[in-house]
């Protein structure tokens, strides 16, 4: 015979296990790196809320040029979505929805241009150059570019569809193929690789916990997390320059204010912005 | 329901044409093996450990039971990336056991074993729960009589308790299995990304994205499909279901 007492005991695990069930759902979604949570909607919309996509080595500078571009605009909002390049471009051509692009190689923001998926052509606005990093106290003691190749190491670098990832594979071609280094150099150096990352704020990150014995990042990279850091630099003859494009997109909604966004970054203030986190200024 | 099976189908409508491109991959190929080597082992693990923690639960009362029981649920609940941020600062180099583990040769992050151990960490609780549920379900004038009858208590417990809850240990270790191989975010932070030695299905599908789209497909519908199979098992062997509670 049902009883009042049944319903007393079972609602509450009901609404614990429907509880448990959405907390579930929500904790086994898929990680989105560094992506900034869209904000709350406003009572009052504001003038234009703009949504730009950018690599994850611009994190810290964009951060600033969005509050800068906001003083400068009042009204305006930008919102960032940092992840690896690659990962921005799958999105975008799978029809995700942003205002403004900002790639950390042309190989993708090309991609892009293929598919008519740009309201203009690419700009570049700012370089970069890898460098070696190590954990800050450098525990497996690595001084010159040729230690990496010392048996028994763990490096960390990113995948080769992450344009830092495929940078790092050319300069260890040009490593290669120089006498000082062997032309084995590359073979080696992988064969101490543990793991591939997404985007290069992960490499950062492994080699910052002390995970891995080394990893190659950008020099921007290295300056903001100087604190955790060392770098060992890599000559101009076997660096690879990043060049970095930025672009409207096509299915923005508002067109002005995403070029107003672009034309900011290749502007005098934008550029010191950039400067100031390491970028060599286009 | 439109919500919930289109994307499916849409996975299986690009997949199929792809097939068998994206089945020779080599990286599909790789990252089906250490995805069902591993899940596997991680369910055996889960069961080892598990069914005596829930067997405890189920039948004894002790100070802080309630609390044990929150702990063993908790991984459950949290979200992917934390527990591997967690297992790192537990068993990376300079986490709390790192050194400790150092000294005697053995580095846990980036290798297989980090794979089972992130695994293990996020679908244990899922055979916990259900063997709980399970051993809790099981009438004890059954094993008492067990006992009058000059059965020793293991004996009984293999030969009585374990049959009876037999369905929902089952159940539980096919959704340990699956929610296993279904692991992403603790892996990628813990185990690393590596071919062949931790990249898992589901990492191969987030990496195949952008370079091997062929490759991400033919695993997502894998997927799909083994996560169908494993539900339609469960319903089978626990008519009653899934026993969360």
């Amino acid at each position: 015979m049902i009883q009042k007492e049944d319903f007393v005991i079972q609602t509450p695990k009901l609404l614990g296990s429907i509880a448990c069930l959405l907390l579930l759902l929500a904790a086994c979604s898929s990680p989105a790196p560094n992506r900034v949570p869209p904000s709350a909607a406003p009572t009052t919309a504001p003038a234009a809320h703009l949504t730009v996509f950018a690599a994850s080595s611009l994190t810290g500078a964009f951060n600033d040029m969005g509050a800068l571009f906001e003083q400068k605009h009042p009204g305006a909002k930008v919102t960032f979505s940092f992840a690896g390049s690659q990962d921005l471009r799958t999105q975008l051509e799978q029809g995700a929805r942003a205002d403004v692009f900002a790639s950390a190689d042309t190989k993708n923001m090309d991609s892009l241009k293929s598919e008519n998926l740009l309201d203009s052509n690419p700009r570049v606005f700012a370089h970069n150059r890898l460098v070696v990093i190590v954990p800050k106290s450098n525990p497996s003691g690595i001084k010159t570019l040729q230690d990496l190749s010392r048996p028994g190491l763990k490096i960390v670098i990113a995948d080769a569809s992450v344009p830092v990832g495929n940078y790092a594979l050319q300069a260890l071609d040009k490593m290669s193929a120089d006498s000082s280094f062997g032309a084995n150099f590359k073979e080696t150096v992988l064969k101490s690789v543990v793991s591939k990352e997404t985007n290069v704020k992960a490499v950062v990150s492994k080699v910052s916990l002390g995970e891995a014995d080394a990893g190659i990042a950008y020099s921007t990279d290295a300056q903001a997390s100087a604190d955790k850091l060392t770098t060992i630099e890599i000559p101009d003859a076997f660096n690879v320059i990043a060049t970095y494009p930025i672009a409207a997109l096509e299915t923005s909604s508002m067109p002005t204010t995403a070029q107003e966004f672009v034309d900011f970054v290749l502007s005098p203030d934008g550029q010191a912005v950039l400067a100031k986190y390491g970028f060599v200024a286009e | 329901m439109v919500f919930l099976t289109l994307p499916l189908i849409s996975i299986f409508v690009r997949a199929l044409p792809a097939l068998d491109q994206g089945a020779s991959a080599a990286s599909t190929l790789d990252a089906l093996q250490l995805s069902l080597v591993t899940a596997s082992i991680s369910a055996l693990l889960s069961m080892l450990i598990g069914t005596p923690v829930a067997y405890m639960l189920a039948r004894e009362t002790f100070p802080g039971k309630t609390l044990v029981d929150t702990l063993i649920d908790l991984p459950m609940v949290l979200p992917p990336a934390v527990a591997g941020l967690a297992l790192l600062m537990t068993f990376g180099r300079r986490g709390l056991l790192g050194p400790a583990l150092s000294s005697i040769g053995i580095e846990l992050p980036f290798t297989t074993v980090a794979v089972v151990m992130a695994q293990t960490f996020v679908a244990a609780p899922f055979y916990i729960r259900a063997a709980k549920a399970g051993f809790g379900a099981v009438d004890r004038k059954l094993e008492q009589m067990s006992a009058v009858l000059g059965v020793s208590d293991l004996r009984t417990f293999f030969r009585v308790t374990v049959p009876l809850a037999g369905p929902a240990l089952f159940g539980g270790a096919l959704m340990t299995w699956a929610r296993a191989l279904g692991e992403f975010g603790a892996t990628i932070m813990f185990a690393g990304n590596f071919q062949g030695r931790t990249q898992t299905m589901p990492l191969a599908i987030y990496i195949g994205l952008e370079t091997n789209l062929e490759s991400a497909l033919t695993l997502s519908m894998l997927l799909i499909l083994v996560s169908f199979g494993i539900l339609a098992a469960v319903r089978l062997v626990s008519p009653k279901g899934l026993m969360l509670g």
